[in-house]
Parts: structure tokens; sequence; C-alpha cells
């Protein structure tokens, strides 16, 4: 076990994939020379040469189809975007071709692609780069979508995504990038996709999360516990494949239910579990599952509006107490 | 802007009121302090006096029904303002589910049901007209608002329980028509199976009127006569209950001569009557002078005055005496305070107000709270002796019975004497034998040299 930061994980995960399997090379704006716009590659391209690790111009669309053929002809590339906000220049690669051309195929073609950057909120950015991505992608059979919240978890969860031969898409964060955890220094040790982790057991409600809200919901169930309300976190991890069984598991201990997520409530992946839970734990439900998400704005640049606008402790517990009938 | 009244505090205990009588009609002006209604707590028959001026609109809770603390009763406001949103928040028909003709239940069904459709609409429209009345002079709007957000209570359609409430109920067996739920428009959700378990043993209770009519199968017993509790005798079951089984009674008995005592009150009365004017002379009672010489007697022994809490023994420093007062549907206890402090003549004056107060149903909540002993006599109905069930949080009751005419021996000689038995039911978290003893002994001291009540 190493403590390290997040970015320090995905880096190693990359690493040791590339050590491992020479057809896995990195491919992004600044992830060479510049030594990576948020440093997560930083000394690769010493380590690996400029053949694996490659200095895309500012041109997602195309770096992103001209690594869809890689992979379509057997190498597996890792697509950095300095953000996720970037890759909606490059969506129809990913969902006209990433997505589809296995199937389209009849399965004598796969696209083993990994495509990463951080998403969501980062501060005072803006409306146009404070996306949070993960809800139009999911929404995509043939894509595969994590959101880890800790450094462990993304080391673990990005080489599953690397050895995968179906393109995943790995959501990472700019504000998590700094966080420090123990992760474990075994080259073969792998987070299974589709699984979700209780990171704070409870029996009274459920708080389901990913990615930096994670953070948020187990500060929201520390305030909690000063009122004698145990709350279960759950960080979701992987939101395409979603793991249902975890999740209807814990709402039939705590039968009340809150999806904490970045990005706006209408249509998105909470709404899915919300779905799910409704129809796979209808029995189980005391109140209807609530939402603690972005508010559905463009998000303003005026740090206090943006503070607002962004779910923060303050809405998981409203939306929480409100399932528990205390507000 | 109109507002609804709820259900209030009218004693200290009450969790539900019954509306005995409506005192205004719809359409009636109301004055700040008008009576409005009674209403049947726990403890009496309290009165319900207007704290707002306006105009009776609509009555939410008809005379018999019985009402949760904090829901809608009636609507005020001006003459002739639209109340359709306002009733339509507050659930339209509280209570019905519990009002007394319960002959009405059945034709009043279909008007039930089409009600929720209508008033969907109307609740929805509401809120922007509620939004524009606000006027900058409208201190009634907050409380509008916080009166709809009181959970509605049950109606008499469609049972509202979460999936995971009717998975429980099925499962337990339990019937959910008429569980009160406490969610957002009366849902019933899990937290209220949780009390439900002590309202079920009261559920069949309440219903029992019903159950009568239902006519016994030929040859059966014929069904007993179900008479409904009443506020007061679910506060007397309730608390004589939670008395007998939490409170650790034990009973010392004294039987004292009780000569001089008869001798001086008829000196006194005859007294009385001499004095008297117009002949209507205040007689004193035996159980007056009881009062008095128990409340001597607690000063002397002031741990027979005292209660028990888990942190500690209360030792009062007030003799406050409750005294079991019989009415119609049961028992009160109203308070003769500083007992030790009155003369004999204003405690009987005292006792017969209270007492026809009683009997009317008009004492109010806190003349019958924070008593610090009690005495019940059931002289006057030819009882000897008997035990009495302590009145918490009290830590002693003297149960006094008849003066009787016996042969007793005085000197070496069987005369004709008059004897008086009393006993004390201790609480023995607070007062152990030997302190009973002593209370008992400086009572007896008092009753038999009875001149000491008169300067004690």
């Amino acid at each position: 076990m190493t403590v390290m930061r997040y970015r320090e994980a995905i880096r190693a995960a990359m690493m040791e994939e590339m050590e491992r399997d020479s057809r896995v090379f990195l491919v992004g704006e600044e992830v060479g020379h510049y030594q990576g716009a948020y440093k997560v590659s930083e000394g690769m391209l010493e380590r690996f040469g400029e053949k694996r690790v490659l200095d895309a111009p500012i041109t997602e669309s195309g770096f992103t189809g001209i690594s869809i053929g890689a992979a379509m002809v057997g190498l597996r590339p890792i697509v950095e975007y300095m953000t996720w906000n970037f890759s909606a220049v490059a969506f129809d690669q990913i969902l006209n071709n990433a997505a589809k051309l296995r199937q389209m195929s009849g399965g004598q073609l796969t696209v083993p692609i990994v495509f990463r950057a951080p998403n969501a909120s980062a501060k005072q950015v803006g409306s146009q780069h404070s996306h949070a991505m993960e809800h139009f992608y999911a929404h995509i059979p043939g894509l595969k979508v994590l959101a880890p919240a800790t450094p462990a978890d993304a080391k673990g969860l990005l080489k599953t995504a690397i050895r995968d031969d179906n393109p995943v898409l790995f959501m990472e964060s700019e504000t998590l990038y700094n966080i420090k955890g123990e992760v474990s220094d075994d080259p073969d040790l792998l987070v299974p996709m589709g699984k979700a982790n209780i990171v704070r057991p409870g029996k009274d409600v459920s708080i389901i999360a990913w990615s930096r809200m994670v953070h948020v919901a187990l500060e929201a169930a520390t305030e909690l516990a000063k009122e004698g309300v145990e709350a279960e976190v759950i960080d979701v991890r992987s939101l395409r494949p979603l793991d249902e069984t975890t999740l209807v598991e814990s709402v039939t201990r705590t039968h009340r239910a809150v999806v904490a997520h970045e990005g706006w409530p209408y249509g998105g992946v909470g709404a899915e579990i919300a779905d799910r839970l409704q129809r796979l734990a209808f029995d189980e439900l005391d109140a209807p599952i609530l939402r603690a998400t972005t508010l559905d704005v463009p998000m303003p640049y005026n740090a206090k509006l943006e503070q607002h606008v962004i779910p923060g402790v303050a809405r998981v517990l409203e939306n929480v107490r409100a399932v528990l009938y205390r507000s | 802007m109109a507002k609804i009244l709820d259900m209030p505090k009218l004693s200290p205990t009450m969790e539900e009121g019954q509306i005995s009588a409506w005192h205004k009609k719809v359409g009636d002006a109301v004055a700040v302090d008008d009576l409005l209604a009674e209403v049947e707590t726990d403890k009496a028959t309290m009165e319900y006096r207007a704290f707002d001026k306006g105009t009776l609109l609509q009555i939410l809770a008809p005379a018999g029904a019985v009402v949760k603390l904090g829901d809608p009763v009636a609507i005020l406001g001006a003459a002739g303002e639209d109340v359709s949103a306002l009733a339509a928040k507050a659930g339209a028909a509280p209570a019905v589910a519990e009002a007394k003709p319960a002959g009405e239940a059945k034709p009043a069904a279909p008007a039930a049901e089409a009600k929720p459709a209508a008033a969907a609409p109307a609740a929805a429209e509401a809120k922007p007209a509620a939004e524009e009345a606000k006027e900058p002079a409208a201190p009634p709007a907050p409380v509008v608002e916080a009166a709809a957000a009181e959970p509605a209570p049950v109606e008499a359609g469609r049972v509202k329980a979460s999936p995971y409430v009717r998975k429980l109920a099925h499962e337990r067996g339990l019937a959910l028509r008429g569980v009160k739920g406490s969610g957002p428009n009366g849902r019933i959700i899990a937290r209220d199976l949780e009390s439900l378990t002590a309202t079920a043993a009261a559920a069949p209770a309440a219903k029992s009127p019903a159950a009568p009519a239902a006519a016994p199968a030929p040859g059966e017993l014929a069904a007993p006569e179900a008479r409904p509790l009443s506020m007061m005798r679910k506060a007397i079951a309730r608390r004589l209950t939670e008395s007998k089984q939490n409170v650790p009674h034990f009973y010392l008995t004294i039987d004292v001569d009780a000569d001089p005592l008869h001798a001086l009150r008829e000196q006194i009365n005859a007294d009385l009557a001499a004095g008297a004017e117009d002949g209507k002379a205040l007689k004193i009672s035996f159980n007056d002078l009881i009062v008095k010489a128990s409340a001597i007697a607690l000063r002397r022994v002031p741990e027979c005055n005292a209660q028990f809490t888990p942190e500690a023994i209360l030792v009062h420093k007030r003799v406050d005496i409750s005294v079991a007062v019989a009415v119609a549907e049961g028992l009160v206890t109203p308070v003769v305070r500083d007992a030790d402090t009155k003369s004999v003549i204003a405690i009987a004056h005292e006792v017969k107000e209270l007492a026809g107060r009683a009997r009317a149903r008009k004492l109010r909540a806190d003349e019958m709270a924070n008593g610090t002993f009690s005495i019940s006599n059931l002289g006057m109905y030819g009882i000897d002796a008997f035990a009495a069930v302590i009145n918490p949080p009290e830590g002693a009751i003297l149960a006094v019975g008849q003066v009787r005419r016996e042969p007793v021996v005085k000197g070496d000689a069987v005369v004709p004497g008059r004897r008086l038995t009393m006993t004390l039911s201790c609480d023995h978290r607070v007062v152990d034998g030997a302190v009973g003893a002593s209370f008992l002994k400086a009572l007896r001291g008092l009753i038999e040299r009875p001149m000491q009540i008169l300067v004690g």
C-alpha cells in the first residue's frame, strides 16, 4: 500500500498498464511535453517516448476518431481530454463510432478504448466548462461509464477500463486530483466495474453518490449522525453498468433514498437510479426517492451563485430530512 | 384573509379534544374572546375562545368530532370570502372517521370520494391566489401555511400509505384504514405504524358503538352495551393504570376515635347556623376538617408531602391537597392550594366551590394540576374503609371512610362511640412504612384532639 494522490493513482494505473501491454498508448492535448494540463501524465513522455505518449492538436474530433480507428485495428488507446466539456466536440465519434461499431460490424470489430478527463464543476470556469457529462454518456448503450471517488478506486477501475475490450469513459474530477488515499501496489489488483461500494453503513436512509459527491455525502452523514440519523453512503463508482443489487439491498434496509450527484436533475443518472429503485424495491420505500443535484440552470460564473447551484452538504441534508419526513 | 382555526392545547396533557358543542354557527360574527366552542379534553370541558375577530366561514369539525391537537376545526375570515381552497388544504373533512354518528358514514362515502378530485385543482390554484392576497398587513398568512403543512386528517376515501407501509401492514395483518398518517397529505409512513401497536388496543373500543349493531347470532349471549370512552375515562384509564403498574403501593390503616371530631363539627355548624342571617349557613364537613388536619400533619411530616423522580425525591414546600370529586363521567381532583395555611372555613368554601364547578365540568386544567397529596373520601357513600390508587406524581393518598357509630371501650366500659378508618396509600419509592406511620400518628393526634386543627 502506498499513500498517493488521485492524479498519481491514475498515472500509476496508466503506467502499469503501458508496461504490461505495449498496445496501450496515451493521446491528448498537452499530455506529453507539457506533462499534462493537470499533471496527471507527468513523467510519462520521458518513460515511454513520443510513440506512446502523443501530444495532439486542439482537434478533439480528430484525435478521438483516429484513436477509435487505432482501437479497431488492435491498439488500446487512452484518450485524455483536457476536460470532459471538450468531448462535446468529439461527441459524434463517441456516440456513432465508439459506441456502435461492435454492434454494426456484427462483432467483427471491437473498440477497446478509454476516454478519460476531469468532469463536472471545478471552480469558476463558467457555464461551458462545468458540465457533468456522465449523464449524456451513460445514456448510450455500448459505452461504459466510471466515476471513482478515491485514489484506490481511480487506479483499480482505470486498470479494469484499459483491459476492457469496449469503450469506457472515465470521469475524474479537478477537485479530487489532490486528495490522498491508500492505493495498492499490486499491478494486478483490479476494481471490477458494475460494483458499488458501501462507504459508510447506516440503517435510516441511503445516500447514493459518486465522484466528488461521495465526499459531500459522507460529510452530510457525519452531520446527520449528530441528529441521531444513521445514513448509509453508497459510492456507485460504476454508472454503467450499474450495480442495482447493492442499491436495492441498501434501500431494503433503510427504506429511504437520496441520490446526490453533480449535473442537472432532468433525465440524469439519478433519475435512472430512482427508476430502478422504485421498480425493484417498490415495496420497501417509505418515501419518494429524492435527488440532490446541480440546479437546473447553466452554471453561473459568480462564485457565490456557483456555490449555490452546485449541490453541497446543505442540499443533501435537506433532501435526506425530506425523505425522513423531518422537514 | 381567511385562516384555519385548529385544536388548541386546552390542558397540559391533552393530545386530542372532542368538540362538545359549537356556540357559533357558520356565518356568525366572531369578536376576540368570543366563545366559539366547548371542547372536552382529558381533564374537563374547556372553553375555546376566539383569538381573532372575523366571521365563522366553515366548521370543519362538527360537534362530536374528536380532533388531534393542531388539526383544523374551523375557518375564520371575512364574510363572503371564498374558503374552498383553504378547506381543501385543511383536508376538507377532518376527523370524520372518528366522529360519533356512525350511521352517517355510509351515505357520506360517495361525497367524500368525489372530494379529492375536486379538491386537487382547487389546491393547485390556491397558491397564486393566496400569494396575491398576501397584503403587507396580513400576519395570518404564515398561520395558514403552517396549518396547511400539518398532516391532513384521515379521509374517508382512499388510504394513502407508502409502499413499505403497505408491505408491513400485509405482513402483520394490520388494517390501515383509520390509521392517522403523518406524511404529506396524510400519507401513512412507517413511523406511524410504530405507534399503531399502542392505538390498536384502543381502536376496537372506539369503534365498538358500531359493533353491537351487527345482530348477534340467535342463541348467543346478548351483546353488552358499548359506551364510548369519554376523554375523561381515557385519562383515568391511562393515568391510574400507569400508577398501579409503575408505583409500588403499600397501605397503612388507622382507626381513630371520631367522637371529638364529631362534637367539634356539630358545634361549629351550630354556631355557623346561628350566625347566618339568611338561613343559608355554610356547613363544614368531616372532609374539610380532615383536609386541614392532613395539611397540618404533612407540615409536621414533610416526607409524606413528596414525589419521586429518577434523579431525586422532591420534598414540596407547599401543601396543595388534591380532593377527589366524583362527577357524572368519573372523577376529578381539584386542588386546594396551601391548605396548611387556610382556615377550615376557607377550605370548606373552596372545596364546595371547586366541587360545584367540577360537577359542571368547568374547572380549568391548572386547577387540577400540581397537587402534592390527595384525599379521597367515600364516607358519604357508606364506605367504612378502602385503599386508593396514588395520583401520580404525588407520593401518597389518604382514603377516608365514614364515621361509624359503634360500641367502643372507654375506660373499663363499653359505650356508644364514633370511629373513623383511614388508609394511607404510599409510594414506597418515596414514603417508607415508618414515615407513613408517623404521618398517620400525627393525623390521629390531630383528629382525636381536634382543637389543634382549628389553631394549626
